[in-house]
This record gives C-alpha cells, sequence and structure tokens, in this order.
C-alpha cells in the first residue's frame, strides 16, 4: 500500500470526527533534535536474514571466534569469581581496572606507544570511547573531517551528537594530506570549526588501506598546524597479515593525539573492553564523561582479560588469527578475481574488510534485497558516508564465513551483479540519479 | 530465533488452554517484522493462559511441529513461503489445524493482480493496473513498455512487486522519468511488477476478523502520512497520525467495512485479515490488496483496530484460536470459483 495524501474527500469522504489521531508514540514532541535520524530502517530489517545459516554473511564485522581456547577461558572465568569475585562483581574506578591500564601499555608498545597507565580510559568497547570523545568536544555544527568512505559506527555518532561530518579523499596509501590540508584550509575560511580528524589508519574500515608510513608524520603536522585534533580509531592494527604494526599516530604525538583501542576485533568483542589514551587534560575529561554515563565499566570484563593478558599467550592468539584472516583474504581475492573480473577492489594487508567498487552504472543499495534473496548479505557504501554518497561501493568482510563459504558468497554475488547488470541496462537507470540517504546505525554485528 | 519452550506449567484455565504453535521469522525480507510480529502475538497468547511455543522457519521446523503436535499451528510470517501458502501446505502436511487462511486461498491473496482480479470480479473497484514481469521489458524493449503504461494509466501510478508486503519496493511516480528507476527498485524484490494507477484520496486499512460467526470489519484505521506510507513510517512510530474510525461520513465508513469482509470472503480468507484500500474524493471505496498475514507488531494496524474496537488483544487472538480449533479445519475452503 502506498501514501495516498492531502487532499481528503470532500463528499461523502468528509471528515465527521474532531477526534485526535494517534501517532502511536505519546512522547513525540519530547524527543531531543539529536534522535532525528535514529530509527529502524529498510537495510536494517534486511540484515535481519543475514545471520540465518542459509545466507552467507560478507556484512559483518564479527570477528571468528572459534579459534579461541574456550576451555581455557572458561577457567580464567571461573577463577576471577572464585578467586577475585568480590572485587570483580563490585563497582570499580571510573578510569578502569588499573592492572588492565598497565597491560593495555604491553599491548600499545607493539605500536610504538609509549605511555603512562594514567593516561588510559578503559571503555566499554572503544565505541564508548568515541562517544565520550565526540560528547567532550562536540556541540551542534561543529565539523568533524572523517575519511570518505568512514566507519559507520563512528558517524552514527557523530550525527547523535549534531556534528557536520566532512569527507577528505582515501588512497591506496589511505588519508591524502593535501586533501586534507586543502579541506582544513577551506572549512577555516569558511569560518567553520573543526574540532577532530577522525581517521582508521590501519587496515581501513570499510576501505581496508592503511595510512602509508611515510604520510604519518605528514597527517599529523597538518593537523596540529590547524589546531585540529586527531581521533586515533584503530581496532585492526594488530591484525597484519604480512608485516609487523606500523607505528601509531599516537606515537608521533602525545598532545594532538586521542588513541581508541579495543580488545574487540583481536581477542573477544563480548567482553566489551576498549580504551582511550588521551592528552592528561582531555583523559580528565573524558573519566567525568564516562563516570557521568555508565559510572565504570564492566570490572568482571576487566578482570578477566586482565588475567587471560596474564595468563594465556596472547600474542600466539593474535597471531593465529592474522593466518586465519589472511587465508581468508586470499579467499575472497581469489573468488572476486573468478566471478567478478568487472568490478575493482583493493587487496587489504590486514584487517577484515575489502572494498569493492562495482562496474559502472551498478547501485549496491538498490541491489541489496537481489542478494539476499539470492542468499548472500553485504554493506552498501552508502552506510560510510554522511553525504549519501558510496553507492557505486560495497564493504565484503572476509572474517566470519569460512573460505569455503566465502567463494560460495561471491559466486551468489556475481550472479545478482549480473541480474542487476542487466537490468540496468535494461531500464538505463545509473547508480548517480537516487535519493541520498542518511546514516542509519547498524546492528551490532554488522559494524 | 530461537525456539522457546511451552509454558512449563499449565495456564490459568489449567489443561484445557490450548497449544499454540506461532511460526514466525522465515527467510524473506520481512524476516525481521515477522519475528516481531510473532513475538507480539505469542506475548498476548500467553497473557490469556494459551501455552505457546514460537518457531523459525528452518530445518528444526517439521522436527519441532511434529515432536510437539500442537493443537493449532499461527503462520506470522510476512512475505514468501510465510504468505504464498507453502509453509501453510506444510502444516497440513503434517496433519495439524491451521490458524488462518489456507494455502490455496493464500496463494491467491498473495499475488496482488490475482486478488485485484478476483475481489473485482465480486464488484469491489480496484485501480486499473498492469502486471508486468521482467523479462516482458527484455523481450519487447524497456522504453516501449514504459511509454505505454504511462500512455494508458497516466500519472501517478504506483509501482510495487506482484507479492510482499511491508511496502517494500514500492515507489509512487509522479512523472514518466521516475518510472525507470522505480521499476529498478521493484524488481529488486521480485521478478514481477504490479504498476496501478495511484488514486487521490484517504488510505484506509481495514481488519477483519471472523470469531466462528462470520467475517466480521475492526473499525476502519485512516493513515495520514508527511510522505509515502513507506517501510520508514510504518515501524517508525511518529511519521504517521492514525484516526481509529477513519475520518469518514457513517455510510463511507460502512461502505469500507463491507469491502472488506466482501475481499475477505470472495478470496475465501478465513479468520483474520487485512485490507488496504483508498476512499477517493467521490468517496469510491478502491482496493489495493490484501493481507492473510497482516502485521502484528506494536505498530501495526490490525493490533490497534482491534484495540479501539476494545478488545483486550490477548483474549482476541485467544478467541481466534478457539474459533479455530472449534470450526471446520482450514484448507477445505477452496478458491471460489467465479
Amino acid at each position: 500500500m502506498t501514501s495516498q495524501p492531502e487532499p481528503r474527500p470532500e463528499t461523502s469522504g468528509t471528515p465527521t470526527s474532531t477526534a485526535a489521531g494517534t501517532r502511536l508514540d505519546p512522547w513525540l514532541d519530547s524527543y531531543a533534535d539529536r534522535t532525528h535520524g535514529m530509527r529502524a530502517s529498510e537495510i536494517r530489517a534486511l540484515f535481519a536474514v543475514a545471520n540465518r545459516p542459509e545466507v552467507v554473511s560478507l556484512a559483518g564485522g564479527m570477528p571468528f571466534l572459534d579459534g579461541l581456547p574456550l576451555d581455557t577461558l572458561a577457567q580464567v572465568a571461573s577463577q576471577v569469581v572464585a578467586q577475585q569475585g568480590l572485587q570483580a562483581l563490585q563497582y570499580g574506578s571510573g578510569q578502569g581496572h588499573e592492572r588492565l591500564r598497565e597491560q593495555v601499555l604491553e599491548v600499545m608498545a607493539l605500536e610504538s606507544i609509549s605511555a603512562h597507565p594514567d593516561d588510559v580510559v578503559v571503555t566499554t568497547g572503544s565505541q564508548q570511547a568515541l562517544d565520550l570523545v565526540t560528547r567532550v568536544f562536540i556541540n551542534p555544527g561543529d565539523v568533524v573531517v572523517a575519511e570518505a568512505p568512514s566507519y559507520v559506527g563512528a558517524l552514527g555518532v557523530f550525527r547523535a551528537y549534531q556534528a557536520d561530518v566532512v569527507h577528505v579523499p582515501i588512497d591506496e596509501h589511505g588519508l591524502v594530506p593535501e586533501a586534507l590540508d586543502e579541506t582544513l584550509t577551506a572549512l577555516a575560511a569558511a569560518g567553520r570549526r573543526t574540532k577532530f580528524l577522525y581517521t582508521v589508519p590501519n587496515f581501513h574500515n570499510p576501505a581496508g588501506v592503511s595510512l602509508a608510513l611515510e604520510r604519518r608524520p605528514r597527517i599529523i603536522e597538518i593537523a596540529r598546524r590547524h589546531g585540529v585534533l586527531v581521533l586515533e580509531d584503530n581496532p585492526y592494527g594488530l591484525l597484519g597479515f604480512d608485516r609487523d604494526p606500523w607505528p601509531a599516530l599516537r606515537s608521533y604525538d602525545e598532545d594532538g593525539v586521542v588513541y581508541l583501542g579495543s580488545f574487540s576485533k583481536t581477542f573477544a568483542p563480548g567482553y566489551r573492553v576498549g580504551w582511550a589514551v588521551a592528552p592528561h587534560a582531555v583523559r580528565e575529561k573524558l573519566v567525568l564523561a564516562s563516570e557521568s554515563a555508565i559510572l565504570c565499566p564492566s570490572n568482571a570484563s576487566q578482570i578477566a582479560i586482565s588475567e587471560y593478558l596474564a595468563t594465556c599467550d596472547w600474542r600466539s592468539q593474535v597471531k593465529s588469527y592474522r593466518e586465519l584472516y589472511r587465508e581468508r583474504r586470499d579467499a575472497m581475492i581469489s573468488a572476486l578475481t573468478e566471478y567478478l573480473p568487472d568490478a575493482s577492489w583493493n587487496v587489504p594487508d590486514g584487517g577484515f574488510y575489502t572494498w569493492v567498487r562495482l562496474p559502472d552504472g551498478l547501485d549496491a543499495k538498490d541491489m541489496l534485497p537481489r542478494a539476499v534473496t539470492a542468499r548472500v548479505a553485504y554493506v552498501p557504501g552508502t552506510a560510510f558516508y554522511y553525504d549519501g554518497a558510496g553507492r557505486d561501493h560495497m564493504r565484503l568482510s572476509f572474517c566470519y564465513p569460512t573460505p569455503e563459504r566465502i567463494r560460495e558468497g561471491i559466486r551468489r554475488l556475481a550472479s545478482v551483479v549480473s541480474g542487476e547488470r542487466e537490468l540496468v541496462e535494461m531500464f538505463g537507470t545509473g547508480n548517480d540519479d537516487g535519493p541520498g540517504d542518511d546514516v542509519v546505525f547498524p546492528a551490532p554485528d554488522v559494524v | 530465533m530461537t525456539t522457546s519452550s511451552p509454558l512449563a506449567t499449565p495456564g490459568p484455565l489449567g489443561s484445557s488452554a490450548p497449544r499454540v504453535a506461532v511460526l514466525a521469522g522465515g527467510l524473506s525480507h520481512e524476516r525481521d517484522v515477522s519475528v516481531r510480529s510473532g513475538r507480539r502475538v505469542a506475548e498476548a497468547l500467553r497473557s490469556a493462559g494459551v501455552e505457546v511455543s514460537v518457531h523459525d522457519v528452518d530445518a528444526d521446523l517439521v522436527p519441532a511441529l511434529t515432536a510437539l503436535r500442537p493443537d493449532i499451528v499461527w503462520p506470522v510470517l510476512h512475505g514468501a513461503s510465510g504468505e504464498d501458502g507453502s509453509v501453510r501446505d506444510v502444516v497440513q502436511l503434517l496433519g495439524l489445524r491451521l490458524l488462518g487462511t489456507g494455502p490455496r486461498a493464500s496463494r491467491v491473496a498473495w499475488s496482488k493482480p490475482i486478488a485485484k482480479t478476483v475481489v473485482s470480479r465480486a464488484g469491489i473497484t480496484t485501480p486499473e493496473f498492469v502486471t508486468l514481469p521482467q523479462s516482458l521489458f527484455r523481450e519487447l524493449g524497456a522504453g516501449r513498455v514504459l511509454d505505454a503504461i504511462v500512455e494508458r494509466l497516466g500519472l501517478p501510478v504506483v509501482v510495487k512487486p506482484s507479492r510482499g508486503g511491508s511496502a517494500l519496493g514500492v515507489s509512487v511516480v509522479r512523472t514518466a522519468d521516475e518510472l525507470p528507476r522505480a521499476m529498478v527498485e521493484c524488481f529488486a524484490y521480485g521478478d514481477t511488477a504490479l504498476v496501478e494507477r495511484a488514486v487521490d484520496g484517504v488510505e484506509v486499512a481495514v481488519s477483519v476478523i471472523d470469531l466462528g460467526d462470520g467475517p466480521v470489519a475492526l473499525p476502519p484505521i485512516e493513515i495520514v502520512t508527511d510522505g509515502p506510507y513507506d517501510y520508514d513510517a510504518r515501524y517508525n512510530a511518529g511519521r504517521v497520525e492514525y484516526f481509529a474510525p477513519a475520518r469518514l461520513a457513517p455510510e463511507t465508513l460502512a461502505a469500507v467495512s463491507d469491502v472488506a469482509v466482501t475481499a475477505h470472503r470472495a478470496l475465501g480468507l478465513a479468520r483474520l485479515s487485512r485490507a488496504d484500500l483508498i476512499v477517493d474524493r467521490e468517496g469510491v471505496v478502491h482496493f489495493l490488496e490484501v493481507n492473510v498475514a497482516p502485521g502484528m507488531t506494536e505498530t501495526s494496524l490490525l493490533p490497534q483496530a482491534a484495540e479501539a474496537a476494545g478488545h483486550n488483544l490477548g483474549a482476541l487472538y485467544r478467541s481466534l484460536v478457539e474459533a479455530s480449533l472449534a470450526g471446520e479445519p482450514t484448507g477445505l475452503e477452496g478458491v471460489p470459483v467465479h
């Protein structure tokens, strides 16, 4: 059924009652402006089938947990409750468990970050850290500069705080320094206040690229020159396939970077433990903001992770993840080469994602229902832009399905693409005449 | 979705409480809505003392139903196998009772063009339409067919998949150059498009229930939107204003109710349905489509209409169960011959 709005009939259809209608939500007029755009969407609904076993989901960013030593983790959890239960089940520090903050330094040392435990704020996943930083810095209308494309979960946070996101182009070496400089210059000239640069420098979500080593100090220099804070989001940094981790942006500048880390991709997202490393004054505000939001992060989760780090060979676990994901990356690239030769994509050297550009004229968002019918799911590129761009791209995740399933998924996708191409050629439509999309915050298993 | 166990203890009515298996989920584009609908139906039934188990449509379904042998199966499945009759066929193959429309009539109602044809033969007005499979455009050339559509039906037209609900793949086309994109969006959801002349007027949904004494219309609900009544409007409270009963003259209210009941009968539907109608400027009621598994979510129209009529949802749903158990097993009603 479709809308057939005003005008109303004037004869027998004339209203006879002045009774008020209902909008089913008595609080409709009470919501804050920031809730605009928080809503169920058709796209989100389509993902409801993605977790069914019949569907090959290349959509989700879920780590493949089957490789975790679950028996060992069960023992750790049991010991945590038996031996430290009164602490683990109690409220804890708003800044986070002290021993875990010390251990986080060891993790970050792999990326050349040198910090003090006091610089670390433990959060409920790095997603909460994103929220806290945005809450602390953004007034409605402030500008956040972010890569084009950018992590959908961050865009959702920026929208919730009514930021204006301005995208900066990336290439195969990550954020383009000249483009960043030009954008910041233009924004300043226009009298716009840019509060921070949001960047995922390693194995970018969704683009799969990493910021080249030689560009890192240049990005820092540009941000510093423009007086813009850098928000470095680094959940995938340790998941490189063929190289050791590169120095984090934070390692170039202690005062101009807020660094976000996470155990969700390198260990397990179910614990919901991430962290921020911030300059002293910023960190104070983040702790206060976090306390007002959640009082403290989960002690039970933090202590469980702390025990895991202390008693298990977590470096080997990360290494095994790297090997597993490399094999899956290879399966995806091989299948794309075989089945979708007319598309183009990058070959990521780490992380979870390949960013695929569809053949000319195809629209990944329009094509999604057809893909779901064919039992394969992906995330349309529009999810990763603030401005409706990205219709010609899709993010394919290789982290969760087995290589065989990846291959089958790409095979299905190829037939979907082929059908869509026929349709688009038949009707002469392209991917540039559709309406723009609002950022729709995805379900947690899709981010 | 997990399968929940029946209540461990008998409901308030003890061992006489019927045992209902609610089917929800499935693999259709409307899975999400179905899961929510199923949960609502299950909660309401439990509040009325009914033993309820909820099942997804997957490889576990047949073994679960076989083991459980519920008194009746209530498919709260939207789209595809849930509404096209196929799951209903399987339920009957297992020798189980079905709440609602049987498989054959479901198959007819599920196809919007066939349903429109059947109800128009019963004397109901329905917007002029054409049904166009994707393959036809390939064979005849899209441009020529699109030109013919505009020439024949005029503008605006509504383009929608010939099967499916929740307004997925539906567009209102006001200019000829919007038509190609609307067709592409429609064909993303199915291989056949229904293009019908858009009718300007008041949009009304009429739910019909049959508690054993024949189909009766619930208060018609008028739908007023600030844009298309699309997925966003349907499932996010706030974009749509509902009036129950619709703000129509008494004779028009009676007419829309009559059309819904007539359509229900003409299509051989059972127990519950919802007809989507438009009342034009002259007060003529136009039939758009009918749903054999109407939405049952917190924003859906049948529950709103039932509450507007003073029904307690749990009691009403239990009455539907009991009427179904007392009546002829569904599936014996055939498609009416015209």
